[in-house]
């Protein structure tokens, strides 16, 4: 694989990047819309969820893309024009460029940079842009408060989850994200190696406040003010129809993989699984896939946590994110920093 | 070497980036544009819009120069943090939608001359020092380079710039009470 690559020039290698990218994206929504939206929620609330379209319902979401792509895509009269119709990208590549950071194997990355996690803080913080875009555009009240209430909640929420990276980055020495899983392959927990030191062991504050703080940013339930259906429609996306909407939708669960994955590459080890050599070729192939099924795992307590909690007030979401979280991630940092240089 | 142009430093067989200088001149367009429409459009979310163009603008332009760092602290500080402050601040107070007529008008005049002033005044500053020196610039800076930087070599400047902002944070809090 290595020599596979090496031989191929720069356009090629580059081709090769985007359809992984263009598939890592839309493959992870997909997944993560036909088995957590579909399909689980359903299970828990007794039902059988979609059923026609396919064995149990799996090409469910192809009959929902043509639905989509058959709606007339609407503006209304006294929206910004231009404006409305570009939110919906921005937010889609603030995503896509979210992806890039994400090593996949050994030599299965799309940019191995120094900057890493920094670089994929500072992109992910654009699509806030396109949100205020798309609630200003739309000319409409319901928008405008959803687009509002969202900036407000993700300013609120990007501290946190900088901070809680921040202990990460000081265990493992450095903010790239492939040295990220390296450190923790090659990791030993007092001495005994065998399943290298995943960080969620030693920063498990780090990983909730990671966790609360994503679901947050993701505007999911219970931090779904922002789109609260029974008061502002659906906020921001209200005024969106056909495929516009569609792109918000794919952005949102998009990103929710991303973040998962994010999350997989700095608590649980990324594409690296105990057992095998690190430098293996092998991981190449499998390190996609592993990382993949850490996703599902923790897109899985994203989804269970938004069909089980219960909307939180804007008081307590803003008290839990500034009293609680950034304090608690900050103490976290100077124990991790006290104990890196003591021990 | 005076002149610095394109087909100069390919005449004379320099260490030339043909693809950094290309995209230097299309971003610089891009940039004067926006800066342009930022300045003389009439509608105040426009114009915060016009400015995220300028800035992930000097964003790339920092990249071409290989200061990764920087480039990425500009997307995150300005576009992250500073002009969405600008828009919610906008959406929260006015948020009129089309143009607004009572943006711009008298004030036009003094702002031209104090722009005019600052590209005058830098526009020196910058022939003066690197009139005749080419930059070369051989590799990226790296972001290991520039921490160890910050925290050694300038040490105390950072130290001064951190507390300086914490002050900064605790006099807008005690501004803001009003008891």
């Amino acid at each position: 694989m290595i020599s596979l690559l090496a031989e191929l020039s720069y356009w090629q290698v580059t081709s090769i990047r985007v359809v992984a990218g263009l598939v890592a994206v839309l493959l992870v929504a997909g997944t993560l819309v036909y088995a957590h939206l579909f399909k689980m929620v359903s299970f828990m609330q007794s039902r059988l969820g979609p059923m026609e379209a396919g064995p149990y319902g799996s090409l469910q979401l192809l009959a929902e893309i043509g639905k989509f792509l058959q709606k007339e895509d609407i503006v209304p009269a006294r929206a910004d024009r231009f404006v409305f119709k570009a939110a919906p990208f921005v937010v889609l590549t603030s995503t896509f460029l979210l992806l890039v950071v994400l090593p996949g194997g050994p030599d299965a990355w799309f940019i191995s940079n120094d900057l890493g996690v920094y670089l994929a803080m500072a992109v992910g913080s654009v699509s806030v842009i396109g949100i205020l875009m798309a609630g200003w555009g739309s000319a409409s009240k319901y928008s405008l408060l959803g687009g509002l209430r969202a900036t407000g909640q993700l300013i609120a929420y990007e501290l946190p989850l900088l901070l809680a990276v921040v202990g990460v980055v000081i265990q493992a020495e450095t903010m790239n994200l492939q040295g990220i899983v390296l450190a923790q392959a090659e990791g030993e927990i007092f001495g005994w190696g065998a399943i290298g030191n995943p960080f969620i062991l030693t920063q498990f504050a780090g990983f909730g406040i990671f966790m609360i703080a994503m679901q947050a940013e993701l505007t999911q339930t219970p931090f779904d003010m922002p789109v609260a259906e029974s008061e502002l429609v659906t906020g921001y996306m209200t005024e969106y129809s056909g495929l516009r909407f569609l792109l918000f939708f794919i952005g949102e669960f998009a990103t929710a993989g991303v973040f998962s994955a994010i999350a997989a590459v700095l608590f649980l080890g990324g594409w690296y699984v105990p057992g095998l050599d690190p430098a293996d070729n092998l991981f190449n192939v499998l390190g996609p896939l592993v990382l993949f099924g850490k996703v599902v795992l923790l897109t899985f307590l994203v989804f269970w946590v938004r069909f089980t909690f219960p909307r939180f007030r804007e008081d307590q979401l803003q008290r839990l994110a500034w009293k609680f979280l950034v304090p608690l991630a900050l103490a976290n940092i100077v124990v991790t920093g006290v104990l890196k240089v003591a021990l | 070497m005076t002149s610095v142009g394109l087909l100069g430093a390919a005449a004379s067989g320099g260490d030339l980036f043909v693809a950094q200088n290309v995209f230097f001149g299309v971003i610089a367009v891009v940039m004067i544009v926006s800066a342009i429409r930022c300045v003389t459009t009439r509608n105040v979310v426009h114009a915060a819009l016009w400015l995220v163009l300028v800035l992930a603008g000097a964003a790339a332009q920092f990249i071409l120069l290989g200061s990764e760092f920087v480039a990425v602290t500009q997307v995150l500080v300005y576009i992250g943090a500073i002009i969405v402050l600008f828009l919610f601040g906008i959406m929260l107070t006015t948020a009129s939608m089309g143009d607004d007529d009572s943006v711009g008008g008298e004030k036009r005049l003094m702002a031209g001359l104090v722009a005019v002033l600052l590209g005058v005044v830098m526009g020196i500053a910058l022939i003066d020092s690197y009139s005749d020196t080419r930059v070369v610039i051989d590799e990226p800076q790296r972001f290991g380079a520039v921490s160890d930087a910050i925290f050694s070599q300038y040490i105390v400047a950072f130290e001064a710039v951190s507390v300086l902002l914490l002050a900064a944070l605790i006099g807008a809090i005690v501004v803001a009470r009003k008891e």
